[in-house]
């Protein structure tokens, strides 16, 4: 199974939800299958994705969020699942592309290589709604169901270690950035008071 | 234990008077009675962290949603959040508002908090972060509402640390 085919088999349901990705083959993916302004492109920062869509899904209860995490960034943030379980956001869909690698940099192995479960480490955290998955159909399957089920759910979707040549996009990160807050702050009209930089961008 | 209560209540409604809506915490001991507030406040968000680097993201996201965040922090809990603050607050312009407990500075009995005190402002300096002093409880509104608005006009962290002298009601 191949990222990109996951990415491509879920696209068309990403079109009402908030999406943070890592940096890396999954930004640039995204990217190459269109840009939207509900997508922002955490270019580095490893480990913070899913706290970053835990914040989002927190402060916007009413709003899905879906993360799109790796195994080298994860590793990094193993507490985060504990947070992620703690507050148990039922609007939060966190799915770890696990290629058992830190491909960007040159495919060194990571743990899951070696054995690791992430889905494992998930479910003992206190994410009961987990589940490693392998084929296209079971992911786009386990992800509908996600979206549905309104109850914090960890998806690890194991895929080959293949990515874009490159990894630098045309989007920079700032207007990405900038771009990405004008989105929201257009689904929650009030929710910004005297809020300076709202000011200055509206 | 000599945590001040009183003061600690001076810095919670200055963050409430600063429309803070979110708190990232991280327990330790000057901070118990400010996230208590946090808790018994059902108007506050509180996310309990795992370890402070998270509260970067968090707060992020925070901000992007349009709420107004603080992280509570020792200033071992800043160290551990650099890669987090560089490579994503400062890189993408969040104004992360940190209130960070100053330990190890002069009066600290623990040994163990000796080392981090003495690194705490020239890391701050090195990574260009301006920070003040929560040292007089009649400065503390002023200090963090000025903290902040300058955090948003720059979209920067920015940060405040809070002092043995305001938070430390025992003699030294």
């Amino acid at each position: 199974m191949q990222r990109l085919d996951c990415l491509r088999a879920i696209y068309d349901q990403l079109e009402n939800c908030l999406v943070v990705t890592i940096m890396g083959a999954v930004a640039c993916e995204l990217q190459s299958l269109g840009h939207k302004p509900n997508f922002f492109y955490l270019q580095h920062a490893m480990g913070l994705g899913s706290s970053t869509g835990l914040g989002l899904a927190l402060c916007l209860p009413e709003q899905k969020v879906v993360v799109f995490d790796g195994d080298g960034s994860i590793l990094m943030n193993l507490g985060g699942y504990t947070t992620l379980a703690r507050y148990q956001p039922r609007n939060l869909v966190h799915v770890v592309f696990d290629n058992e690698s830190l491909l960007s940099v040159g495919g060194f192995p990571t743990a899951t290589s070696t054995g690791s479960d992430l889905e494992g480490v998930a479910r003992a955290s206190g994410i009961a709604r987990t589940k490693t998955v392998s084929t296209i159909e079971e992911f786009k399957h386990v992800f509908d169901d996600a979206l549905k089920a309104n109850d914090l759910t960890s998806i690890v979707a194991k895929v080959e270690a293949v990515g874009p040549k490159g990894y630098v996009t045309e989007l920079a990160l700032l207007e990405n950035r900038f771009q990405f807050k004008r989105y929201i702050e257009k689904l929650t009209a009030n929710a910004h008071r005297g809020d300076a930089e709202s000011r200055r961008e509206s | 234990m000599p945590v001040s209560l009183t003061n600690s209540g001076v810095v919670y409604d200055a963050l409430k008077k600063c429309g803070i809506g979110l708190v990232s915490a991280l327990p330790e001991t000057w901070l118990v009675h400010l996230i208590r507030m946090a808790e018994d406040d059902p108007k506050m968000i509180l996310v309990r962290l795992a370890k402070e680097e998270e509260g970067v993201g968090i707060s992020a996201g925070a901000h992007f949603a349009g709420v107004k965040s603080a992280m509570l922090m020792q200033n071992h809990g800043f160290l551990a959040s650099i890669n987090g603050i560089v490579s994503f607050a400062q890189l993408y312009r969040i104004p992360l508002l940190m209130l960070i407990s100053y330990r190890g500075h002069f009066g600290e009995r623990d040994p163990w908090q000796t080392q981090g005190g003495g690194v705490t402002e020239p890391l701050l300096r090195a990574l260009g972060i301006p920070y003040s002093f929560l040292d007089d409880p009649a400065k503390v509104e002023k200090r963090i509402a000025e903290a902040q608005t300058w955090a948003y006009a720059s979209l920067h962290p920015a940060a405040l640390l809070l002092t043995r002298e305001l938070m430390w009601e025992e003699p030294a």
